[in-house]
């Protein structure tokens, strides 16, 4: 393996003026600026312009390997597309350096320089050209990306009139039969039907496994990026936060994403029952108190009652919910279980299986009631979780309804 | 630091603040197809999206030949110191004229018209303003048709000069393009300096001899007028086409203020392209 990237000291930095709210100087105010001067004493400070430098990326450094699939994760503004805008050549950076061995194509948004005027075949060799793909290059899979794309019918229609489905296919088909060394990909995967994005996953896969390429993707996704990712590089405004194996890194970042989310009773209305749920807690198995929780993690569910009025035949149930607040399971237990007769309150705690519950997110409810029906307390849409797909067999199709779970059968072909 | 200079050579790319420069002129040409797939691009969409299509290049240059011949031969009497018809001059005038205006409008508007492509995908920017001034090419190309047949009308022989017509064809592109990637890049940092565009052009056709003869210009003022590039283009022009007697003595300052305002283009565009992608 060689190294195909090496990034040193890489920094970049914008000056935001916070001066007016157009987006563009206008001539005219500079011109109106500079007379103001001229015309004003020169103590006098113009104190309604304040410039800002601001760091989108500071100090980084990293190596890519060649064959390397790497992710970069991290939050809005953590500065992942100025790091591929430099990488991709299409600003400077401020300070350090970029060395790069090969080919690069970059692939940041997905039909870059379509014109609706012209015929899908004519928008094949533009949208080639303007990858970088030369004219014999786009010849020579001029059929295959057709083929990929599905629009045979439609080659000399304008793209004006294709469908937006039709318009994402022929757009990624060009994209997909680039042959640069190195590949740099921002969230276009994010576009079209469930279908076409996993035939999308399986090229890039293809692309970087079998022919050898390097690929940076970029993706909010963390299912797609642990499913087609070997290493990640998890960013945090501006810095890296860390850098390794794509599950150790998809893990952190979950972790730093999560806040806690517990249920605790309004002190104003305890005094109103006797008995109700003061605490719900959602922790992992090493007793973090998260809410964001990866396919393969248990979720465990820490709870705590105050029972002022006891009654043997008092039942704690909780249930969980998806989105459209549809029961996913319910479970119901004696408090009895969890009592013992020296205090008025009880602790209690539910592990939940893991890889099972589809990523998504889910709420919770909580119940204390008795087997005749009488209710004591109820909390409802509590503790909203999120769980992320980390490379489910799912993953290709995350965002879509696929139901609540996620089973693992045994198929046999007879 | 040695050990990291020695090793630059093994990376095919080094990406540093400042560092461009270094392969700008070999990227221009590894881009070369680029460019011409943008201009087929302009060429086809422009001819695409007007009814009248290429009939506009042929409409508007007679139209203001004749309203011109009309106006500076007819009523303000100016004479025409060759022996070709009147209208005949004004056309051949006309031709760089129109060339250099819509090159000119169409390349200082062309970076802010193709900003999805500098922000997504890097190639040399000199690219779309050239591939932009190449468009009115094709415009001058049709309209240059329409001399043929002005010729056979007026039953004129053109002199021998006119295979010297591409060297001022070619000093025509120059001088729009040279303009063009000043205005171009300046457009980008202050977005209404559009507004002044059509200012200049218009401006440019009361001081250059386009609906008369450069030498209806006094001989005390005729080398402060060569300092208009496009009076040595039209001058020219008119000595190829029509062997009208040429100035050479006021051309050198028309033909060295088109040399600098490209050089100014190129320089100011150049150090203005680095931050295309973050003004656009």
């Amino acid at each position: 393996m060689s190294k195909i990237i090496e990034v040193r000291g890489l920094s970049k930095s914008y000056i935001i003026n916070h001066e007016g709210k157009e987006s563009y100087t206008a001539l005219r105010d500079v011109i109106a600026q500079k007379a103001k001067k001229i015309f004003s004493f020169p103590n006098w400070k113009s104190t309604n312009k304040t410039q800002e430098e601001f760091w989108a990326l500071k100090d980084i450094d990293f190596d890519i390997e060649q064959g390397d699939r790497v992710g970069i994760i991290g939050r809005n503004g953590a500065g992942k597309s100025t790091l591929l805008k430099i990488l991709s050549r299409i600003t400077e950076p401020t300070n350090g350096s970029i060395k790069i061995k090969g080919r690069i194509a970059s692939l940041l948004e997905v039909g870059t320089g379509f014109h609706p005027e012209l015929s899908g075949r004519e928008n094949i060799y533009l949208n080639g050209a303007i990858l970088g793909m030369s004219r014999t290059e786009i010849k020579k899979h001029f059929d295959a990306i057709v083929d990929f794309a599905e629009v045979e019918r439609f080659l000399d229609t304008p793209v004006k009139r294709y469908s937006s489905g039709m318009y994402v296919r022929l757009a990624f088909a060009v994209a997909a039969h680039l042959e640069p060394e190195i590949l740099i990909v921002d969230e276009v995967l994010a576009v079209g039907d469930a279908q076409f994005q996993k035939k999308c996953l399986g090229k890039m896969e293809d692309v970087s496994k079998n022919e050898g390429r390097t690929v940076l993707f970029v993706s909010h996704n963390m299912g797609v990026v642990s499913q087609l990712c070997t290493s990640a590089i998890l960013l945090n405004k501006g810095k890296i936060d860390f850098n390794g194996k794509v599950a150790s890194v998809v893990d952190k970042y979950l972790r730093n994403q999560s806040a806690t989310n517990d249920f605790a009773y309004n002190e104003s209305i305890k005094g109103l029952k006797p008995n109700f749920i003061d605490s719900i807690k959602i922790k992992n198995t090493e007793q973090q108190y998260i809410s964001s929780f990866s396919f393969d993690q248990h979720i465990v569910i820490e709870f705590c009652c105050k029972i002022n009025n006891y009654t043997p035949d008092l039942l704690i149930g909780i249930g969980m919910q998806d989105k459209s607040n549809s029961r996913v399971f319910t479970v119901v237990k004696e408090i009895d279980f969890f009592m013992d007769n020296s205090t008025d309150q009880f602790r209690g705690e539910l592990t939940l299986p893991k890889s099972l519950f589809a990523p998504n997110m889910y709420s919770f409810v909580f119940a204390l009631w008795t087997k005749m029906g009488v209710i004591h307390d109820v909390a409802e849409n509590v503790c909203i979780i999120s769980i992320h797909d980390n490379g489910t067999s799912l993953a290709a199709f995350e965002g879509a309804d696929y139901g609540s779970v996620i089973i693992n059968p045994n198929w046999k072909s007879i | 630091m040695k050990n990291t200079k020695s090793n630059n050579e093994d990376w095919d790319l080094v990406l540093e603040s400042g560092r461009a420069d270094k392969h700008y002129w070999k990227d221009l040409w590894r881009y070369r197809e680029l460019f011409y797939i943008l201009s087929w691009r302009d060429i086809k969409v422009r001819y695409k999206q007007t009814v009248l299509g290429a009939a506009w290049s042929i409409i508007r240059p007679l139209l203001t030949t004749i309203i011109f011949t009309i106006v500076f031969s007819k009523i303000a009497k100016l004479d025409n110191p060759g022996n070709a018809p009147y209208a005949l001059m004004v056309f051949a005038g006309m031709l760089p004229w129109q060339f250099f205006s819509n090159a000119l409008s169409e390349s200082s508007n062309s970076l802010i018209g193709n900003a999805n492509l500098i922000t997504k995908v890097y190639f040399p920017r000199l690219i779309i303003p050239a591939s932009s001034v190449i468009t009115s090419l094709v415009d001058f190309a049709i309209s240059f048709l329409i001399l043929i047949v002005m010729m056979f009308w007026y039953q004129y022989i053109p002199s021998w000069h006119i295979v010297f017509l591409p060297i001022f064809i070619l000093l025509a592109f120059m001088c729009a393009f040279g303009v063009g990637l000043y205005l171009t890049a300046v457009n980008v940092k202050y977005r209404d300096f559009r507004y002044i565009i059509p200012f200049i052009i218009q401006f440019g056709l009361y001081i250059t001899p386009v609906g008369f003869s450069s030498s209806v210009i006094g001989e005390k003022w005729k080398f402060l007028y060569a300092l208009n590039p496009m009076v040595g283009i039209i001058d020219g022009f008119r000595w190829c086409i029509l062997g009208d007697p040429m100035k050479w003595s006021s051309f050198i300052f028309s033909f060295s203020v088109i040399i600098i305002f490209l050089m100014i283009g190129i320089t100011y565009f150049r150090k203005m392209e680095k931050s295309f992608a973050d003004n656009i």
